[in-house]
């Protein structure tokens, strides 16, 4: 069971990394605007090789 | 009233093509004889139109089209601005609103109106497709912002403003920069707390559940030491930062001498904390980690909720600072210059063109023309202004070209102190103490003396367990279901408002609307439609179609009306002419007929008998606009015309009533009308009150604020400062986008049938913090039972306080405080409104 010592501190800078990740993405504007993106990808990328919408799509 | 009755074509379309063919498909409005795009059997007014129509089509989001339909009458037309924008290739203001990147590229933050949709999103995002140097184009839709990176070698910021223009969304420079700055960088640094007590909250509780298991099965010590301290230093991050908000809030209303939820939330906080630290470093004892941490968690989103909720309310004065232009043509020796409005300066003479915005206050001094004052009277109908009358910047003009000499520019205008008058107003307006707030008081006190009671009642028995026992009390009558109680149920219910139409802006909206008071409505385009109609009808019935024959030529909005009540118009009408300002005269079938003012008429010669002449007397003094008709220089029918009522008005003004609000009108129209459009909702003589200026309109809200709630309901800037000072503005769909601003709840919804579901709503919302707040206390005095008797361990602790957190929660967002509106309007007045009551 001793490998709990070591198995513990690991799992928690895992997450510590993900936290780390989080307050990035924070600090870089991901959360600022959370209305308009969703309306974004309704709308297909510029670019004249469009490809047609498939059908059936609802 | 006479010189409001008559004014030239108004609308996008006049002369010949004025008759409205199809609409379009996409937009609805006319589509313009000739400029048609036809796809199909459809028929658009523009390239946009069918564009953005194919592509919904395409992409199977036809239901836009009937969510819109739920939602709105036709949109009112776009009005293009014949703008130049080149104030914005100023240094000074390009250096306000963005700055050089990386590059050698430019950008810039502008401020668009009337972007509302996903197709709004794409339209401007498209920019760099329409403006060759454009790179890229971004928009937030919340805040209606969007951000535009350019290369100044190949494009200017005028011309893409003008590009903007021409898409139909006005362009302004963005202000407040840095206040949005803040505030962007305040809600940043709450989700970063969020996180980090989200992410510590997880990692406590596993671990806890380890220490549970090892009190039921038994654990090495060193184990049990080694959770602790790792439990102890994943806490303290949590608890000094994500906590750290809670004793700061404590700490500034402790030195004023006032209690609100921080107070007890910080020494729940304080004392688990402390008590679980000593007991680690000791070796003995409970620690309560796990329920620190998963309080931080729940309160930072509880108040992060909230927060999101408040975000537009400070950009009221930004709005309404974009109702004048920012340039205006002045008259040189040279010819015209376009300069920008700061430097215009009394005695300049500015040239105003149709469709344009006055840019200061004045006098005409060339030209005749209507001007549409609805800016400052709430009045939609052009006035007619002729070589010295006096006119208003922010009102526009709408049929032919001015020349106006400036007399009052920017602040000193009748439009600048009228935003001095609403960010004044804004300001005094009291906070109100919180329900929540209000308990929180009385909270801490009896947890305070509850404590007391608990070490001494064990005082004798055990020292130490009566410390324990005392912590275990206070950490468990934390109130974080007390707090999530009225964050959660409001930001719900704001979150069903909003899908219903309803846009509430305030979290404290909800309560400020709990004890009914007087209600005040405006009344042009809140309970009337703001279009003239055929109310009545006096004398010879075969007059009809030729009024209808003779009226088709004219695009006046009484034309218009008279068409719709007694059409069809069966073409026969020839050699017609218009005398602005007073009526239509034409031949129809052989027989001269004149149709038009009192005036009008009789100038025009023709006989009108004692009769009709009492016929038009009585009509005026009703309050209701007389049109004269006279067939072969004979008077023979008197046609009413008045303001219509919205068919929804009636019942809604008497669900408000039934709230027990008291209602009363306040509008800017002649006293008559706004009594009779009093009675017919059948509201007290008393309380229906006419030619109110914004600044009476503001003195009636304040006189009556000492006596209770005072709701104002309007839809025009002249309501805005009226708006702000009540105790709740709600701004009616249709209105300027600055009333958005001004008011508290903005209706997208045409008419006062939402106000009367906000009512509901609101009502239902507070039953439900009610109900949280009971069910909060609930839990809270059984922990205490527990926690004085002795029986409160962590692991009760550790399942208690969450359950009565997830109860708050689950009762918050099954709440229905607010109904969809396909439901609204099924369950308006059926049985099944009793159901959610």
């Amino acid at each position: 069971m001793a490998v709990m010592f070591v198995l513990l501190p690991v799992a928690l800078l895992f997450a510590a990394a993900a936290v780390v990740v989080f307050l990035w993405a924070v600090h870089a504007g991901q959360f600022d605007d959370l209305d308009t993106p969703p309306l974004r990808i309704l709308v297909e990328d510029d670019g004249d090789g469009m490809p047609p919408p498939p059908a059936g799509r609802a | 009233m006479a010189s409001t009755e008559t004014a030239p074509t108004v609308g996008p379309a006049g002369g010949a093509s004025a008759l409205p063919s199809a609409a379009c498909a996409h937009c609805g409005l006319p589509v313009p004889t000739g400029r048609a795009r036809v796809s199909g059997e459809r028929a658009f007014c523009c390239e946009g139109c069918r564009t953005v129509h194919a592509l919904l089509h395409e992409y199977g989001l036809e239901r836009y089209y009937a969510l819109r339909a739920a939602g709105a009458a036709a949109p009112a037309p776009v009005r293009p601005r014949d703008r130049t924008h080149a104030e914005l290739d100023d240094p000074s203001v390009r250096a306000r609103i963005g700055g050089p990147l990386p590059g050698g590229l430019e950008s810039a933050e502008l401020y668009l109106e009337g972007v509302h949709c996903a197709a709004c999103v794409w339209l401007v995002e498209r920019l760099p497709r329409l403006v060759p140097g454009v790179v890229e184009a971004r928009l937030d839709l919340g805040r209606s912002r969007a951000t535009v990176v350019w290369d100044p070698a190949l494009a200017a910021l005028s011309g893409i403003a003008r590009a903007l223009d021409t898409l139909g969304y006005a362009p302004h420079p963005a202000r407040g920069r840095l206040e949005q700055d803040a505030r962007r960088r305040e809600e940043r640094a709450m989700l970063a707390r969020i996180g980090l007590a989200g992410a510590v909250a997880a990692n406590v509780m596993a671990i806890a559940f380890a220490l549970y298991g090892g009190l039921l099965h038994g654990m090495e010590p060193e184990f049990a030491a080694f959770f602790r301290w790792l439990s102890l230093g994943l806490t303290v991050p949590s608890f000094v930062w994500g906590g750290g908000v809670f004793f700061a809030g404590a700490w500034s209303a402790l030195r004023r001498g006032l209690l609100h939820m921080d107070v007890p939330i910080s020494v729940g906080l304080g004392a688990g904390f402390v008590h679980g630290a000593l007991a680690t470093v000791r070796g003995t004892g409970d620690v309560y980690f796990e329920t620190i941490t998963t309080l931080i968690f729940l309160l930072l989103s509880g108040r992060y909720l909230l927060r999101r909720q408040h975000r537009a309310a400070a950009d009221a004065t930004e709005l309404l600072a974009s109702l004048t232009p920012s340039a205006a043509r002045r008259l040189e020796a040279g010819g015209v210059r376009e300069v920008p409005l700061d430097a215009l300066v009394p005695g300049d003479r500015v040239e105003v063109r149709a469709g344009e915005v006055v840019p200061a206050d004045g006098w005409v001094c060339l030209g005749r023309s209507a001007l549409d004052l609805a800016l400052l009277s709430g009045e939609s109908r052009p006035v007619v202004v002729a070589p010295g009358d006096p006119v208003h910047a922010g009102t526009v003009n709408v049929s032919a070209r001015l020349e106006v000499t400036v007399e009052r520019t920017g602040d000193e205008t009748r439009v600048g102190r009228l935003v001095r008058l609403v960010d004044e107003q804004a300001r005094r307006r009291a906070p109100i103490a919180l329900v929540a707030d209000r308990l929180s008081g009385v909270f801490v006190a009896v947890v305070l003396a509850l404590a007391a009671v608990t070490v001494s009642l064990w005082w004798t028995t055990d020292r130490e367990r009566a410390v324990a026992h005392a912590v275990a009390l206070l950490i468990v009558t934390c109130p974080c279901a007390l707090a999530l109680a009225t964050p959660l149920a409001v930001s719900a219910a704001i979150g069903r408002a909003a899908r219903a139409g309803i846009l509430v802006k305030g979290a404290d909206v909800m309560e400020r609307l709990a004890r009914p008071g007087r209600m005040w409505l405006d009344k042009t385009g809140t309970l009337t439609t703001g279009r003239p109609a055929l109310v009545s009808w006096w004398g010879d019935p075969a007059a009809r179609p030729l009024v209808a024959a003779v009226e088709a030529h004219s695009a006046h909005p009484v034309a218009r009306a008279l068409v719709t009540a007694l059409g069809p118009d069966l073409g026969a009408a020839t050699t017609v002419t218009e005398e602005m300002g007073g009526g239509v005269e034409g031949h129809v079938a052989g027989r001269r007929v004149l149709v038009g003012s009192p005036r009008f008429v009789a100038d025009r010669g023709a006989r009108v008998a004692p009769v009709v002449v009492g016929e038009i007397t009585r009509l005026v003094e009703g309050g209701i606009t007389a049109v004269v008709v006279a067939v072969d220089g004979e008077a023979v029918a008197v046609a009413g015309l008045g303001d219509e009522l919205r068919p929804d008005a009636t019942s809604a003004v008497a669900r408000i009533r039934a709230h027990g609000w008291r209602v009363g009108i306040l509008s800017g129209d002649d006293p008559r009308v706004v009594t009779a459009v009093g009675r017919s909702l059948g509201l007290e003589a008393a309380l229906c009150r006419g030619m109110m200026s914004p600044e009476d309109k503001v003195h009636v809200i304040r006189s009556g604020a000492a006596q209770g709630a005072v709701v104002m309901v309007g839809d025009g800037v002249n309501d805005a400062a009226a708006l702000a000072a009540a105790t709740v503005g709600v701004g009616v769909h249709g209105g300027a986008e600055a009333v958005l601003a001004a008011a508290d709840v903005y209706v997208a919804r045409p008419g006062v049938a939402a106000v009367a579901e906000l009512l509901d709503g609101a009502e239902r919302t507070l039953r439900v913090i009610r109900r949280n707040l009971a069910l909060s206390l609930g839990y809270n005095a059984v922990a205490v039972t527990l926690a004085m008797g002795g029986h409160l361990d962590p692991v009760v602790a550790a399942i208690l306080m969450p359950l009565s957190s997830v109860t708050v929660i689950a009762s918050s967002f099954r709440a229905r405080t607010f109904r969809e509106p396909t439901a609204a309007h099924r369950a308006d007045g059926s049985p099944r409104s009793a159901r959610w009551r």
